[in-house]
């Protein structure tokens, strides 16, 4: 891993030189401009990409049901190196059943987890039979943390490395190093229950990297935290990336995303309903402009003329969503409602991720 | 891709062998980490309370009872009760440990599933829990021997061997303990644990009065007991005598620790399974 060996180290002290503020982060474009690994990844529709083409890890035919309840249904992803692979579906959608079934916590009803630790042309290794070696290799930070309340942060890193069977001196190497990743240095000696959520997080996260692990699997890493904390997390795993780090993450975010993830896969019912860069996502699914319409009177608007001005109207709650290809006509003709208030906005993941999984609040949510 | 399918494992039996690797020792090493933060507490409520109870019992009931015919000769009753008392605290220690603490780490902390985050397989868990809790319990007999041994209660040679079976005690307990481990939804159904099997445990098996007194049925059942062996087997080498039945006793203790650990493990792999 960039991030624990040496030759990672000098990178990691030159980019720690030009780390922003807590808060002040710049917005960034998304990740998913030209990554590394997209080069070798010609075609960008990736179910017509055979599978083998670059992938870390790759899952096959994943099936699983609980009773008569269907929660996974013949899922197939895979994971370029260097990529960071977004899952996102409503809760209840599967995701978490399918990161255990990639880990080998829960045993499929059918389908197949494989991981290739040299290259998709080397050795493979799968699930469960070869679960222990394929967890040697992984990073993994689960919904809810587990660390252990009754040590420091440096404690937890010792004892959790040595259940790879890492020598206490190797371990005691890469602390530092993980703490300051962690930006925990300070919080070294400190009790578990000192730590902030964000920084418990960051723990885990710490602690997933101890082994030097080429994939990460995360589940919601950034869930319950405050805004900062948040940017945090975010800034720390683009650079696990940048370090050419493969991750796995699912979340609820659609701009955590849209800003980590090279490639997306909505996920709804335990079925893919789509994969792709979140731009690509955008542009095939829906018109380039929407314009949110509210207050006294703006309901009323989804039945009238002016809905030929849209491709596309919905209504949630007070609100009318107009989804165009321009937007300057609907504009122009929303000034004859001056009581009435309007967002005009580009059209972005959210839009998409609740035109495909419907705005209705899940019973389970 | 080249992914060869392969048979879905879901009928995987639960109660085949225990696959043991050698990552229950950093499982170990974390329990006994925590338990050096804590150890000082934790001593005294491990080693008070079965003292108090040899010293209220021993000397106070001692003064009335005298002496207790066990096998014919009359012992002092202390010497009695001291003998079948540190194997009852072989078994309260490991239970409570296995039962308690284990499902603090395994279900209220979730440390087991951090734990299998990393390549260390469920039965490393559950077999490095067991040998933690028979460790926790030999730790607390072995202060409790000094104890008695500085009492004067008895200076037999062969106390070198009670220390080794109040290990394999240790074992046996936290092997039965961690079946009800893996079935526990919380921690209120370690009382019934408690209340309805190690409560009459410590009564029928010989460590306040000599099972003689028993009526019958109740006898019966009492050579069945793991605490009865237990006492059988550590209580002569107080005297400074053999066992008799020994082996009897020994296979006994064994048999409840194998056949306890292998049940403990297919459940807790059954409660994991999904």
């Amino acid at each position: 891993m960039g991030g624990v060996t040496k030759s990672g180290l000098e990178e990691r002290k030159a980019q720690l030189c030009n780390l922003p503020q807590l808060g002040a982060w710049p917005r960034q474009k998304p990740p998913t401009a030209d990554p590394p690994a997209k080069r070798h990844n010609a075609p960008m529709n990736p179910a017509a990409l055979p599978p083998t083409v670059l992938a870390i890890f790759s899952a096959q035919g994943l099936r699983k049901h609980y009773g008569a309840a269907t929660v996974v249904n013949d899922l197939s992803f895979h994971i370029a190196p260097g990529e960071c692979l977004g899952v996102i579906g409503p809760n209840g959608a599967g995701k978490t059943t399918t990161i255990r079934m990639c880990l080998g916590l829960t045993v499929p009803d059918a389908g197949s987890v494989s991981y290739y630790p040299s290259g998709p042309h080397g050795p493979l290794l799968q699930m469960p039979q070869d679960a222990l070696a394929i967890k040697a290799r992984l990073g993994i930070v689960s919904q809810f943390d587990s660390l252990d309340p009754d040590f420091s942060c440096a404690e937890n890193l010792l004892v959790f490395g040595r259940y790879f069977g890492l020598r206490d001196a190797v371990i005691r190497e890469r602390i530092p190093r993980l703490l300051e990743f962690a930006a925990l240095t300070h919080k070294a000696d400190a009790k578990l229950s000192e730590l902030s959520g964000g920084m418990k997080r960051r723990l885990s996260l710490a602690r997933a990297l101890v082994n030097d692990p080429q994939l990460l699997m995360l589940d919601e890493p950034t869930t319950g935290l405050d805004p900062q904390a948040r940017h945090l997390m975010w800034e720390r795993l683009q650079r696990l990336v940048q370090q050419g780090k493969s991750i796995l993450l699912t979340t609820h975010f659609m701009d955590e995303a849209e800003r980590l993830c090279n490639r997306l896969l909505v996920l709804d019912h335990g079925r893919k309903m789509t994969e792709g860069t979140p731009r690509e996502l955008i542009a095939q699914n829906l018109e380039p402009d929407v314009v949110e319409v509210y207050g006294n009177g703006a309901l009323a608007l989804a039945d009238s003329p002016l809905k030929a001005l849209a491709a596309r109207t919905e209504v949630s709650g007070e609100t009318v969503f107009f989804y165009t290809q321009d937007a300057k006509r609907l504009l122009a003709a929303l000034t004859d409602f001056p009581q009435l208030r309007t967002l005009h906005r580009p059209a972005n993941l959210e839009d998409l991720f609740l035109k495909l999984t419907g705005r209705q609040i899940r019973e389970d949510a | 891709m080249s992914a060869v399918p392969h048979t879905p494992t879901t009928g995987q039996a639960l109660f085949r062998p225990p696959q043991i690797g050698l990552r229950w020792l950093p499982v170990f090493r974390r329990n006994l980490l925590v338990w050096r933060k804590l150890a000082i507490p934790s001593l005294v409520g491990n080693i008070a309370e079965p003292l108090i109870t040899l010293v209220a019992f021993g000397y106070g009931l001692g003064a009335l009872v005298g002496q207790v015919q066990l096998n014919g000769t009359a012992i002092p009753y202390i010497l009695f009760l001291a003998s079948g008392s540190v194997c009852m605290s072989a078994m309260n220690a490991a239970s409570f440990e296995a039962l308690y603490s284990a499902f603090s780490r395994m279900q209220v902390q979730r440390t087991w599933d951090g734990i299998m985050n990393a390549p260390v397989r469920l039965d490393d868990v559950v077999f490095a829990e067991m040998l933690w809790a028979a460790f926790k319990s030999l730790f607390t007999t072995t202060i409790i021997l000094v104890v008695m041994l500085a009492l004067g209660i008895s200076h037999s040679p062969l106390l070198l061997l009670a220390w080794p079976l109040l290990g394999l005690v240790g074992i046996t307990f936290s092997s039965i303990a961690l079946i009800f481990n893996a079935l526990a939804r919380s921690y209120d159904f370690f009382t019934y644990y408690f209340t309805l099997f190690l409560t009459p445990t410590m009564f029928l098996s010989g460590v306040f009065f000599p099972r003689d007194q028993l009526p019958g049925v109740m006898r019966v059942i009492s050579d069945w007991l793991p605490l009865t062996a237990a006492v059988e087997l550590v209580r002569p080498l107080f005297l400074g005598q053999w066992p008799a039945q020994g082996l009897r006793h020994l296979a006994l203790l064994v048999f409840y620790a194998v056949a306890g650990f292998w049940v403990a493990l297919a459940l807790t792999r059954k409660r994991f399974r999904n």
